[in-house]
């Protein structure tokens, strides 16, 4: 076996030198009947071009975003990564190291961490920003929980503009509390969040550009909020749009939490991504996951460590503020090195790009017969309504290789108003003609 | 290096100051912020102009002050950064309870097929057919190597999937009408997020002692067991590098008295293809991906926690999760709702499938053998000088444990002793974990290392060993010296917290 190094003789030797009989009596206390006589029913190990010839043709069954007119977002974008940036978070050195705890021999991942955690607080207009979360919706979970532990308040209202994801990992979180206020779907970009803050909310949670593509009121959120003792936690699925859209810390946003994937990282078919989650300085000690700090040697030297860990799992243990071990340190250095290449200028351009292109798909689909634009405002992504149920459209249309954007009623089933809606974004990969195309396949489907 | 800075009002970049450590070869990197610039950008694109006709009037006014580099300068930066790091490629990582094996390309060559990389999670179910079959397929490795009804794929990472599993049982409990359990029981050997994970869901934490010979005593679990308690959270192997070997009585201990058995697989290296924890009587158990299938820890994550669950507990797996048929995405009947977005970890779902079909069955349960053989031979070899705990307990598993007991009078901490291994071109083992044992190093060599690595290793930690005897204290207290730092400050980290770059306050300048 390839991966294995040891001769037959080589076990034999290190077996007298440890003075056991056999392999199998190093596991002898395996209770009696425990212990496989034969191997397990799975296939033998296999030469690397057999497995290769599987993999690939399992592969070679999906449908990739490349292959055709591409408009699926909700949640997760397809943006082009620069050729560098997978080549350098390949790296053995940066691929196969592991967590920095031991600071000395992981000065690289600890400074990239800390230049991370600067691009994050600056993108978002926050203060401080940790050092990655799995993704957006379990950072969106753990800020509502963080919001909570600091306001010492319980209810949360979740507004109806949150992705239907992230709205059920919060309340799979909360174990469906009845403190939990999710509200019901706003497609036309409608809220009534701000009636419903009271002297027990310790957090709404408003996203924007919401799940349907509107642009929210942050400032207007943040005053209501404020008025009533309680935070505002700001969610942004799509982090490109905070290149031409204002940051919610320059709005009055108390813990921002985004999905970062747009930024450095594949689609994936869901993960692994990278959450990002920012707050106020004031706001640290309640805040999860791991922090890089900046520090000196011995020598005097400029160094950087994992810092204020009495928060976390493995020096707390039933004390920390979340269980998280593990984050997200690779996709973490794909999103900072795309981030160090694009800069202020990059970025910029890069958003206005996504704009642009998204306005040109707004122009063309009001020229489609029977469908109705939702949005007055967005960024790269709309909802339209169409005249019949939305899932069997998209359904006819990816057999014609256009893959138009996501049903609304995938993410939430069963509910009418939501039955003919689409959401569809545009990138900086989208074409003239992929947008031509779909307006023809749009035209023709609902004839 | 502060060429780009020069000169430039815009830029954010402050002009490194040059500093006097470093090699020629492994140079001091200045931050991203003190050699790029707001303007530099590495990546081309047209500056198309955009009207506020859709921005509902929140267009950004806040500066972003990102700094940029150009592509020569972004590969300079990363690649210099990354020679600061220790990695698995160049050399061993004789970390406990972390697996840290040799991570194969042609996995990483298979998660980049534009089929696996470029799909959407929300394309339609009938364009991701072959995604659907690979995660069936990982779903049979999975359960068929522990014996187990149902596995939910999408927790990513093992903290995450043993969040995963305790809702599972929290949710069965509901269902039977037993909401009321509120303990868990937990070894003290117990890694650190399992007393997390419980409290995190609201239970109360019933620390277990452990035994003299290192192992959880079968009847102190049966005098915790109690009509309160909801679960027991096990390592197996344990934190202790042991097997449990009361570990079927205890099961059923747990299982009649109306608890769940949560196994923590963290250890799971040791015994896949050779015990199957099924036949063991755990309900559920979290599988590292990046650990026990050789995902790469990416310097802290991704991982992916897959959690393998009992019949019992099958019906409360969290969604989504993939039937003959298709993708179930919304939560019927008992399941436990969603815990992330989308689908989990796909590309560590494909590198492990790759990695379980290089090895087959048979070369997983050699894998295994190999790490447990290793493991002895590096105990057997350093018991000569080195102190073991619970010597009685017999042979270890993959891990061999140690205490500072050796280290009595020599002025030589664990924390010292680690440190002088970096010295020697090792990465340290685990430090002061499990908590039981007095200045615990654990070491877990897994089975990529050669015998000519574990040689080379021992030979290293008895020079050690002797030299602290010896008296030789300065060797430890000082190191490391050969690293690209010294040991930092971190109570000056943690006291006067600064998390990230600021820029710094300029004196005034002529005008240019």
């Amino acid at each position: 076996m390839r991966y294995l190094p040891h001769s037959a003789a080589e076990r034999a030797d290190m077996l007298a030198v440890i003075g056991a009989g056999s392999a199998e009596a190093l596991f002898g206390a395996v209770p009696k009947g425990a212990l496989l006589t034969r191997p397990v029913d799975l296939p033998a190990h296999s030469p690397e071009f057999l497995v290769e010839a599987h993999m690939k043709a399992l592969a070679a069954k999906n449908h990739a975003a490349a292959d055709g007119p591409f408009f699926v977002g909700a949640g997760a974008y397809r943006h082009h990564v620069p050729a560098t940036v997978d080549h350098l978070i390949q790296r053995s050195e940066w691929l196969t190291a592991y967590t920095p705890y031991q600071p000395e021999v992981s000065q690289g991942t600890l400074q990239m961490l800390f230049e991370f955690q600067t691009q994050v607080a600056h993108l978002t207009g926050m203060e401080v920003a940790n050092a990655s979360m799995y993704d957006g919706s379990t950072a969106t979970a753990e800020a509502v929980l963080m919001a909570r532990r600091l306001t010492r308040k319980d209810k949360i209202i979740l507004s109806g503009g949150l992705h239907p994801h992230y709205r059920d990992v919060v309340s799979t979180y909360l174990d469906n509390s009845p403190n939990l206020i999710p509200l019901p779907a706003s497609p036309e970009g409608q809220g009534d969040i701000l009636s419903q803050i009271d002297d027990d909310t310790a957090a709404i949670v408003i996203q924007t550009p919401d799940f349907f593509g509107h642009l929210r009121d942050v400032e207007k959120a943040a005053e209501a909020v404020h008025a009533k003792g309680g935070l505002l936690i700001v969610v942004v699925t799509e982090v490109v749009s905070l290149g031409l859209i204002e940051a919610p810390g320059a709005l009055g946003a108390d813990i921002v939490v985004c999905e970062g994937q747009s930024i450095g990282n594949s689609l994936n078919f869901g993960g692994p991504y990278v959450g990002l989650m920012a707050t106020r300085k004031e706001f640290i000690r309640q805040m999860p996951g791991r922090l890089c700090g900046e520090t000196v040697d011995a020598d005097g030297n400029r160094g950087f460590v994992l810092t204020l860990s009495t928060r976390e799992q493995h020096i707390r243990r039933e004390k920390a503020t979340s269980n998280i071990c593990t984050n997200s340190g690779l996709c973490a250095l794909a999103f900072s090195i795309h981030m160090g290449l694009l800069g202020e200028a990059g970025l910029t351009r890069l958003a206005k790009l996504n704009h642009a292109n998204a306005v040109k798909l707004a122009r063309m689909l009001k020229t489609v017969p029977g469908i109705e634009l939702l949005n007055k405002s967005f960024f790269n992504e709309m909802t339209i309504r169409l005249p019949v149920p939305a899932a069997p459209v998209i359904e006819l249309l990816a057999k014609a290789e256009v893959l138009a954007g996501v049903p609304v009623s995938r993410l939430i089933p069963n509910d009418p108003k939501v039955e003919n809606l689409i959401v569809l974004a545009a990138t900086e990969l989208t074409t003239d003609s992929d947008i031509e195309m779909l307006a023809e396949c749009l035209t023709e489907a609902l004839k | 290096m502060s060429m780009n800075t020069q000169g430039r009002p815009t830029g954010t970049g402050s002009g490194a100051t040059a500093s006097t450590s470093g090699s020629s070869l492994l140079p001091n990197e200045p931050l991203l912020f003190e050699i790029g610039d707001t303007e530099h950008s590495g990546v081309d694109l047209p500056d198309v102009a955009v009207s506020d006709e859709f921005l509902g009037g929140f267009k950004r006014k806040l500066p972003l002050e990102l700094a940029g580099l150009t592509e020569p300068e972004a590969l300079r930066h990363y690649v210099r950064l990354s020679r600061l790091n220790y990695s698995i490629d160049s050399g061993m990582y004789p970390l406990g309870s972390c697996t840290m094996k040799h991570n194969p390309r042609l996995n990483e060559k298979m998660a980049r097929l534009p089929g696996f990389a470029d799909i959407h999670p929300l394309q339609p179910v009938s364009t991701v057919q072959g995604a659907l079959e690979l995660m069936n397929e990982l779903a049979h490795w999975l359960m068929t190597l522990t014996n187990t009804a149902a596995v939910a794929l999408t927790p990513k990472a093992g903290a995450h999937g043993e969040m995963c599993g305790m809702m599972a049982i929290r949710a069965a409990q509901a269902a039977k009408g037993q909401g009321h359990r509120n303990v868990v029981l937990v070894p003290e050997s117990a890694h650190g997020t399992n007393p997390a994970t419980a409290a995190f869901l609201g239970y109360t934490v019933k620390p277990i002692p452990a035994r003299e010979d290192g192992t959880v005593d079968a009847s102190a679990v049966k005098a915790a067991l109690g009509p309160d308690v909801a679960a027991i959270m096990l390592t197996n192997p344990n934190t202790c590098g042991l097997f449990e070997p009361q570990i079927i009585d205890i099961a059923k201990a747990v299982h009649e008295a109306g608890a769940y058995f949560y196994c923590d697989g963290a250890n799971f290296n040791a015994i896949m293809g050779v015990v199957r924890p099924g036949d063991l009587g755990i309900d559920a158990m979290h599988i590292n991906l990046h650990k026990t299938f050789s995902t790469p820890h990416g310097g802290g994550g991704p991982g992916a926690g897959p959690v393998v669950l009992s019949e019992a507990l099958a019906p409360f797996a969290p969604v989504p999760f993939v039937r003959k048929g298709g993708l179930v995405e919304h939560a019927e009947d008992h399941h436990l709702g969603r815990i992330c977005a989308f689908n989990g970890q796909m590309g560590m779902y494909v590198r492990a499938l790759t990695y379980m079909l290089s090895h087959g069955g048979d070369g997983l349960a050699q894998a295994a053998k190999d790490a447990v053989l290793n493991a002895n031979y590096v105990k057997a070899r350093l018991g000569q000088v080195f102190s073991v705990p619970f010597a009685d307990a017999g042979y270890c598993m993959h891990e061999a444990l140690f205490d500072d007991h050796f280290l009595e009078g020599t002025g030589v901490t664990t924390l010292d002793f680690a440190k002088a291994l970096i010295d020697e071109g090792f990465h340290p083992m685990t430090m002061y974990f499990p908590l039981v044992v007095h200045g615990a190093m654990l070491v877990e060599p897994t089975e990529s290392e050669s015998k000519q690595t574990l040689d080379y290793f021992c030979e290293v930690m008895l020079d050690l060993g002797k030299d602290a005897k010896a008296g030789n204290a300065e060797r430890f207290t000082s190191a490391p010296t050969r690293a690209p730092r010294r040991r930092l400050d971190e109570t000056r980290a943690a006291r006067q917290p600064k998390l990230k770059w600021e820029r710094p306050v300029e004196l005034p300048q002529a005008a240019e």
